[in-house]
């Protein structure tokens, strides 16, 4: 199994989740987060004064999905998520070492 | 009136034949269209301050301190009210006997002798108590502007209360309380010396005595919700027509064109911040536009009785730049943290306000005209004195009162409180629980 963590632009969420649902994905977890890399933050100004913002709002999105499919949901990730821009994003693949389902303890690809 | 437990057909009938009279003929002289109007800005005054200035302020700190302003403007609200009829009315507007010049006496403390029938010109006495303490209430709630993030919450209370007796109450008894600011002509209509210049110049000192929040100049945090400065702006731009308006203490012409020069200084001064922030920046703000807004009441308070529309307008220009300008002084240039830029906003506008009260007054501008026999240059000299009056003693007050205060409870929270956020740390609660 492997996890798909991904770091995408927030308005790129609806893309990427009906791009995902057409591989057939069942389930994936959205996080609201912040960060940089080579898209630096911006600069507020209020009352003549500047603020600046180092990070900038992105959505994390993590997969838990069998092997076989990994490459297919990364591919669908970057065709949905790109917007040839700088701060398009990352996707990073991990692997995962047990998965459980709460209801019903099915473990390994049966949990997912 | 029927003061006995019974009552005979006659006094019924006597009763009955006073409701006939026409309404501002009423015993004892009550004009209860004024009343009606006084008591009705006294509940816009209140609302300036619960919930229109907390609201400001709150939106321009950050989250983890978001309660604690609020808490500063719900407090010393409560606080003043209390103070205010234990002993600070009288001190402001009582009868001072041979110090009267400088200060009333204790001799209405409690509202002692004031009793429900009593009157102040052609409103009740309770009315005029109660409209004068929600600007006793305003004026060091503005003072919260000055300390937020870093205050420690016992001093905030027992400075508020030593201000209110030592400078809101001897400057308001100067100005308006017969003493010796009214004596010599000053014309201040509706506070821009008794609030906007004390408040300023007071925050200004405490500002400086507590020391910079963490970060400043150049590592803070921005406001954590403009929105909410936004709506608590719009309540103080609606109050504002209690202050001004409210202060001609009538229901009359005056009161119509304080409304109208108070609106058009607001929107005027607002217009002036978005036209310097397009400019410089490219991106004129939300903050910015409720900034200038605030600039712009400030400036017009004491002009408001006194000035025609086109001072209102020339005003309202006035006081947008030149305090748009103050806010670069005070925090880059004199490198002093007053956080919500009280001084620059607050005191400089009232002060630059009180001098411009004497220009816009003339008839040739469309102002009601100076007292009898006064020139232009004797009135800019009389406005002056005010200024340089309630500036030092706010300096020199406030000096004392900041050190006192320090003495006894402390002044600055500890760094780790500071660093939780003052919600938390002092008010065991938490802004935002999402």
């Amino acid at each position: 199994m492997k996890l798909i963590m991904a770091i995408i632009k927030p308005f790129k969420l609806d893309a990427v989740r009906e791009a995902l649902t057409e591989l057939g994905v069942q389930g994936l977890t959205v996080s609201e987060v912040k960060g940089f890399g080579r898209q630096k933050g911006q600069t507020e100004i209020y009352r003549g004064a500047e603020y600046a913002i180092e990070f900038v709002p992105k959505v994390r999105l993590d997969i838990v999905i069998d092997d076989a499919e990994a490459d297919r949901v990364v591919e669908a990730i970057r065709d949905a998520g790109k917007t040839d821009k700088i701060g398009d994003g990352k996707i990073f693949v991990l692997d995962v070492v047990q998965s459980m389902r709460i209801r019903t303890g099915e473990t390994g690809s049966e949990a997912l | 009136m029927l003061k006995r437990k019974g009552f005979n057909g006659l006094a019924v009938m006597l009763a009955a034949g006073f409701w006939l009279l026409p309404s501002t003929a009423m015993a004892e002289g009550l004009s209860s269209g004024n009343t009606a109007w006084i008591l009705t800005s006294t509940a816009l005054v209140l609302f300036m301050t619960l919930p229109g200035l907390a609201l400001f302020y709150a939106g321009l700190v950050q989250s983890k301190n978001v309660l604690s302003v609020m808490m500063h403007c719900f407090t010393i609200a409560c606080l003043v009210s209390v103070l205010w009829l234990v002993g600070a009315y009288s001190l402001s507007f009582g009868d001072g006997g041979g110090a009267n010049a400088v200060i009333g006496g204790l001799g209405k403390a409690f509202l002692s002798g004031v009793g429900k029938e009593a009157m102040s010109g052609d409103i009740p006495e309770s009315v005029f108590f109660m409209f004068q303490m929600t600007f006793a209430i305003i004026t060091p709630a503005l003072i919260v502007g000055a300390y937020p993030e870093r205050i420690k919450f016992s001093a905030v209370l027992l400075f508020s209360a030593l201000w209110l007796i030592f400078v809101y109450a001897p400057v308001t008894h100067w100005v308006w309380g017969g003493g010796w600011l009214a004596d010599l002509g000053v014309m201040d209509f509706a506070g821009g010396l008794v609030v906007h210049a004390t408040a300023g110049t007071s925050a200004l000192v405490l500002a400086f005595l507590l020391g910079t929040r963490k970060g400043f100049p150049t590592e803070l945090k921005p406001p954590h919700n403009p929105g909410l400065s936004m709506i608590g702006a719009a309540m103080l731009w609606v109050g504002w027509f209690g202050f001004n308006a409210g202060s001609a203490l009538a229901a009359d012409t005056s009161a119509g064109m304080a409304m109208l020069v108070t609106h058009i200084s607001a929107a005027t001064a607002s217009l002036v911040w978005v036209v310097i922030e397009w400019v410089k920046f490219g991106k004129p703000s939300l903050v910015g536009v409720v900034t200038g807004m605030v600039a712009g009441l400030a400036t017009i308070t004491p002009a408001s009785g006194f000035v025609g529309p086109l001072g209102g307008l020339c005003i309202g220009l006035a006081g947008g730049s030149i305090c748009y300008w103050a806010v670069g002084l005070v925090k880059s240039r004199w490198e002093i943290d007053d956080s919500l830029d009280v001084f620059a906003v607050h005191g400089i506008g009232g002060m630059l306000g009180t001098m411009l009260t004497a220009v816009f007054a003339i008839p040739v501008l469309g102002g009601g005209g100076l007292a009898e026999g006064v020139s232009l240059g004797g009135q800019l000299v009389t406005q002056g004195t005010g200024v340089v009056a309630t500036v030092v003693w706010s300096v020199v007050a406030t000096f004392v009162i900041v050190k006192v205060t320090t003495a006894v409870v402390g002044l600055r929270a500890s760094d780790d409180e500071i660093t939780e956020g003052l919600d938390v740390s002092t008010h065991g609660e938490s802004g935002y629980t999402l």
